[in-house]
């Protein structure tokens, strides 16, 4: 009882101890914010993109030759602050718009972080924000994608990666060249379920194809988590267009492709918007029988020894797996939001701000496939792009659009099983 | 005259396999719709006999399939192996559920009921997330013979062995409820437990044996399921309600009725997404649902 008590006292003495510790190391460190969703439905997201972090401050902590030209990499800690190390304060938002607030102020007011980075969802994003931006502290934002979130006006945030608007552009792209190339790419039909994310990224596509000229000659909206999806596939195989865009989450990706292959479906090339055919279980479940398929991504492995090598491989070792487009996405905003406070060469919220607006970094400097890091007035990142994976072995995407950074060359027409 | 004729060819022909593929629609509907009566037929004797509205019936369903599943990654087995096993494991569960939780929430008040019954769903549910993870399972795609043509019309054959098992259980459970001894001891005890316990019938054994058919052709239904549909823990909530929607319509207590629902509900879905859109079908079921209860609130082939 007695030696309980003893330990308890010691471990009080501990925590007293800590704190007073951490105020003297405080002058040699950096402290960012990081709100994520670290627990409930988005978790997963959340633990993931904590994980891309930690790698991305072990890069930056410590010296890493072998990354060549990757800023920040090559000496330990930030150059223009005489090698002080960055630390990212992690805070759990739960997925909730209110949750991200009030996580967003107390990294603010208690924790002094001199900027910060999430949210993950589109809708804590923007609450979360908007305290930053009341208190005067840049907020990089690397993986909501709503368009609202940089028409605001503000002036603390910034936005590094690319928009739906930007994903229908990159589908649009590809599919004229694949057409200078010979595919058949005029009749396109998109397969949309009927939630937030389904409907904005299908009415998205289908006004950008149209200013360009091109009409969306079928739309098939659905419900998600169906239980049967055999009417729509049928649908597609009576009006054979050429290319199908899905848009779908991981339950009904798996029935279409499953669907597709009992009734001997094939469109000539399918092209899927993230999400559901980007999931790891997606490909363990019907990989095999989607073989050929297209999907969207910003992030690509990259030949052996490059920077985003070294940086799967490091991931893969921290969290045990394979580093996603998302959790890369908002690894990249940690990146460019460190550079930019390396580059200030002060801890000073404005003069971060500042050096985040002259911001410029090359595709060389970049672990995502973005023609560049400029942000416009309204703190979106003007050179954000992306590419087109595909699934070619039916087990492992590989970029194969745009041409530069391309690792095999596109192979149609869809192949399945 | 010429280019009009092969106008004319190429419409005829472009009717031609309209026509195939609307017939196709409903050929798909009505293998869906005997899915959803093999995965119904266990509700409608709990529900329907028992007057127990069973929550975790879907979950029953998830269990079945990931038992399936189980079997196939330790004993590389297809649903010859997996859907007996599963019909067992699950009986054995439905007998252990109702001991140690039906026979007791039976003597509350009705909230009780459902709330335990959500409970074990609940239970169920997170259990195999803890176990297996939150991530998408699926067995092989060729499991049970792949697809193959009839007269043009593309049948897979995983589907079509639940469509006949669906048909054979509903004959099964037909037959033993309406000209066996046992059958008739658990409708009396259905009807009245009281006087049936008056006429030396034991209610506890009928109502265990009940939950044990009942929870078995779940399992069975799973495990077959499982051979075309994902496996994931939150399966149960979307093929649940699909099951407590044709118990009603096929009407409380009748196993054919459920089959006939099924079908029904499996054709009309496949026929409304294919003509209407997929987002209408669940609209123009549940619209005709209320219409036909309206009318005919005891359903199908209840008896009021």
């Amino acid at each position: 009882m007695i030696s309980k008590h003893f330990l308890g006292l010691l471990c009080a003495a501990a925590i007293c101890v800590l704190p007073a510790d951490h105020a003297f190391a405080q002058e040699k460190t950096v402290k960012v914010g990081a709100v994520f969703p670290l627990s409930g439905g988005s978790a997963s997201a959340g633990v993931h993109a904590k994980a891309a972090i930690e790698v991305a401050m072990d890069i930056i902590n410590n010296a890493h030759p072998e990354f060549g030209n990757f800023p920040l990499a090559k000496s330990a800690g930030f150059a223009g602050l005489g090698g002080a190390k960055v630390e990212a304060v992690f805070a759990d938002n739960q997925g909730s718009p209110a949750t991200g607030q009030n996580q967003t102020l107390r990294l603010i007011t208690e924790e002094k972080v001199v900027a910060i980075t999430g949210a993950y969802q589109s809708g804590v994003t923007l609450t979360a924000s908007a305290i930053a931006e009341k208190y005067g502290i840049p907020f990089v934002n690397g993986e909501s994608v709503a368009a609202n979130l940089t028409e605001r006006g503000f002036k603390w945030f910034f936005r590094v990666t690319p928009v739906a608007a930007d994903f229908a552009r990159i589908f649009f792209e590809f599919l004229a060249d694949m057409k200078a190339a010979g595919a058949k790419t005029d009749n396109v039909a998109i397969v949309h379920d009927t939630t937030e994310y389904g409907t904005s990224v299908a009415s998205v596509i289908a006004s950008v194809f149209k200013e360009r000229g091109q009409t969306i000659a079928l739309d098939i909206a659905y419900t998600s988590n169906a239980t049967d999806v055999q009417s729509q596939v049928l649908q597609l195989k009576e009006k054979k267009p050429d290319v199908v865009i899905m848009i779908a989450y991981t339950s009904d990706a798996i029935l279409y492709q499953k669907t597709m292959q009992s009734l001997d479906y094939k469109p000539p090339m399918i092209i899927a918007d993230d999400s559901g055919y980007s999931d790891p279980s997606f490909i363990k479940a019907v990989g095999k029988i989607s073989q050929g398929a297209f999907n969207r991504s910003s992030w690509s492995v990259g030949p052996p020894g490059s920077p985003t090598a070294l940086i799967a491989e490091m991931y893969k070792k921290k969290s045990g797996d394979d580093l996603d487009d998302t959790a890369a996405r908002a690894m990249q905003a940690f990146f460019v939001l460190c550079e930019a406070i390396d580059r200030a060469g002060s801890t000073e919220p404005a003069k971060i701000q500042a050096a985040l607006k002259a911001t410029d970094l090359k595709p060389d400097q970049l672990m995502m496939g973005y023609k560049g890091v400029k942000f416009d007035e309204k703190g979106q990142n003007m050179l954000a792009a992306g590419l087109i994976i595909q699934l070619q072995d039916g087990e492992n995407y590989v970029a194969v659009w745009p041409k530069a950074s391309a690792g095999k060359a596109p192979v149609l027409p869809y192949k399945g099983w | 005259m010429r280019p009009n004729l092969i106008g004319r060819v190429a419409i005829e022909k472009n009717h031609g396999t309209m026509s195939s593929i609307l017939v196709q629609v409903i050929v798909g509907g009505l293998l869906l719709g005997a899915v959803y009566a093999l995965f119904s037929s266990g509700l409608t004797l709990v529900w329907g006999m028992m007057n127990i509205v069973n929550f975790a019936h879907g979950d029953f369903v998830m269990l079945g399939m990931y038992v399936a599943f189980v079997v196939w990654t330790l004993f590389g087995a297809g649903p010859w192996a997996g859907a007996p096993i599963a019909a067992l494991v699950l009986a054995t569960l439905g007998v252990v559920v109702y001991f140690g939780l039906i026979r007791d929430i039976m003597k509350g008040p009705m909230l009780a009921q459902i709330l335990g019954t959500f409970g074990l769903a609940l239970l169920l549910r997170y259990s195999v997330f803890w176990w297996f993870g939150a991530n998408f399972l699926s067995l092989p795609e060729n499991l049970v013979g792949g697809t193959f043509d009839i007269v043009g019309l593309r049948i897979q054959a995983s589907r079509l062995l639940a469509g006949v098992v669906a048909l054979l259980v509903t004959l099964g459970l037909h037959l033993l409820l309406t000209r066996t001894s046992l059958g008739s001891k658990m409708l009396a005890v259905a009807e009245d437990s009281t006087a049936a316990q008056l006429m030396g019938i034991r209610p506890d054994t009928m109502q265990a044996i009940a939950w044990a058919i009942a929870a078995g052709a779940t399992g069975l239904a799973g495990a077959l399921i499982a051979t075309f549909f994902y496996i994931v823990p939150t399966v149960g909530e979307t093929l649940g309600i699909v099951a407590f929607v044709t118990v009603s319509l096929g009407g409380f207590g009748s196993v054919p009725g459920a089959l006939v629902a099924g079908l029904l509900i499996g054709v009309i879905e496949s026929l409304s997404a294919y003509l209407i859109g997929a987002v209408y079908k669940d609209m123009v079921v549940y619209s005709l649902f209320l219409g036909f209860l309206w009318f005919r609130p005891q359903g199908l082939m209840g008896k009021m």
